[in-house]
C-alpha cells in the first residue's frame, strides 16, 4: 500500500525560536492584539510503501530520527494521511 | 616530521583551498578527500571544511553526515586521530554525533561576516595548547547557523570537563555560553565557527589562526597517527 505522510518539526519547546518571535512582533502592526506563543517549524510531505498505516508510522517515525530532525533540538511530530491503492 | 592532513571536500565545500594553503604554509603536506570516497588516506588530521555541504539542505551538515566518507572520519576520530571541522564542518561533526549539540540560525537571524574576538578557555588541548588561557585570538567568523545549543546537562559535564575551549569576548550569534570552539570528551574532535584558515598571515588582518592549527601540527609531531608520514 502507498501512504501519505506529513511531518512537523519544531523546535522543542523551550529553545528560542528567533523567527516566531520576529513573526510575533509584526502581528500587531497589523491590528492583531493578543497573539503570542508565535513558532516556525517546517512541514516535510512524503509517499511511501507500507503494509499498515502503523507500520508506516513506525518507518517515518524512524526517518525523523535519523534524518529529518535533529532531536537536539527539535522534536517532530507524524500524520499518516490517507492511502492509496 | 611534517604532519599530513586529509581535507574532505563535499559537494558545496567551499573553503578547501584555504585550509591547504594555510596548513602547506604550516609545513603540512596536504590531500583534498572527496566526499564520495569510503576510505582516508593514511594522515594525521582530518579537516572538514566550511562551505555548504550539500546545499546545507534540511539542516547545515545533515546530509553531509551521511556521506560515504563520514564512516572513515568516524574511525579515524574514534581510534585517536586529529578531526578539525571549521564552520560548515562543525556543524556537520554535530550531526554525525562526533560532537555534542548542534548549531541554530543566528539569534539575530542575519548571516554574520566579520572579524571577532575569542578568548581562549582551556589550553590543555591538542587544539589551542599554543595559546595562554585567556589569550585573545582575532579571527574571523562568515555563518548563518553558529548559535550553538546543548542541554543543560551535557553543558555541565562540557564546562567541568574543559571542553568549551574557545569562546567569543563578545557573543556575535547568541551561542549558549558564548561558546565559539568545543572539544569531544576524547579530545581528539574539535569544532569552531570561527575560521581560522583565514587568519594565517598578517596581510589578511591576523596571524591568530596559526595558533589553532600550529596547535594540532604540534600535537601530531609528538603523537603521530598516520602509519606512513
Amino acid at each position: 500500500m502507498s501512504y501519505s505522510a506529513r511531518v512537523s518539526v519544531m523546535l522543542k519547546q523551550g529553545i528560542a525560536d528567533p523567527q516566531g518571535q520576529t513573526i510575533e512582533r509584526a502581528l500587531p502592526a497589523l491590528g492583531y492584539r493578543g497573539v503570542k506563543n508565535v513558532r516556525v517549524g517546517k512541514v516535510i510531505e512524503l509517499e511511501l510503501q507500507a503494509e499498515s498505516p502503523q507500520e508506516a508510522q513506525g518507518l517515518v517515525s524512524e526517518m525523523c530520527e535519523r534524518l529529518l530532525a535533529n532531536p537536539v533540538i527539535e522534536s517532530f511530530e507524524v500524520t499518516i494521511e490517507g492511502e492509496q491503492e | 616530521m611534517s604532519a599530513h592532513v586529509a581535507i574532505v571536500v563535499f559537494p558545496g565545500s567551499n573553503c578547501e583551498q584555504d585550509c591547504e594553503r594555510a596548513l602547506r604554509d604550516l609545513g603540512c603536506t596536504t590531500e583534498r578527500v572527496w566526499h564520495a570516497e569510503s576510505s582516508l588516506p593514511d594522515s594525521d588530521i582530518v579537516v572538514l571544511p566550511g562551505g555548504f555541504a550539500h546545499g546545507d539542505y534540511l539542516r547545515t551538515g545533515a546530509i553531509a553526515r551521511f556521506s560515504p566518507v563520514m564512516e572513515a572520519v568516524t574511525t579515524h576520530a574514534t581510534s585517536g586521530g586529529l578531526v578539525i571541522g571549521i564552520c560548515n564542518g562543525f556543524q556537520i561533526l554535530c550531526e554525525a554525533g562526533l560532537l555534542p549539540g548542534a548549531l541554530r540560525k543566528n539569534s539575530g537571524l542575519k548571516f554574520i561576516c566579520r572579524w571577532v574576538d575569542l578568548r581562549v578557555e582551556n589550553n590543555s588541548t591538542a587544539f589551542t595548547s599554543r595559546a595562554e588561557i585567556g589569550q585573545v585570538l582575532r579571527i574571523p567568523i562568515n555563518h548563518f547557523e553558529g548559535n550553538w545549543y546543548c542541554n543543560d546537562t551535557v553543558l555541565a559535564e562540557m564546562k567541568e570537563k574543559g571542553q568549551i575551549a574557545l569562546r567569543y569576548v563578545d557573543s556575535p550569534n547568541g551561542a549558549l555560553d558564548a561558546t565559539a570552539g568545543i572539544v569531544n570528551s576524547a579530545g581528539n574532535v574539535f569544532g569552531l565557527m570561527p575560521h581560522p584558515e583565514r587568519a594565517t598571515e598578517e596581510l589578511l588582518g591576523s596571524e591568530d589562526g596559526r595558533v589553532i592549527l600550529g596547535s594540532m601540527i604540534d600535537h601530531v609531531s609528538r603523537v603521530p597517527h598516520a602509519q606512513v608520514s
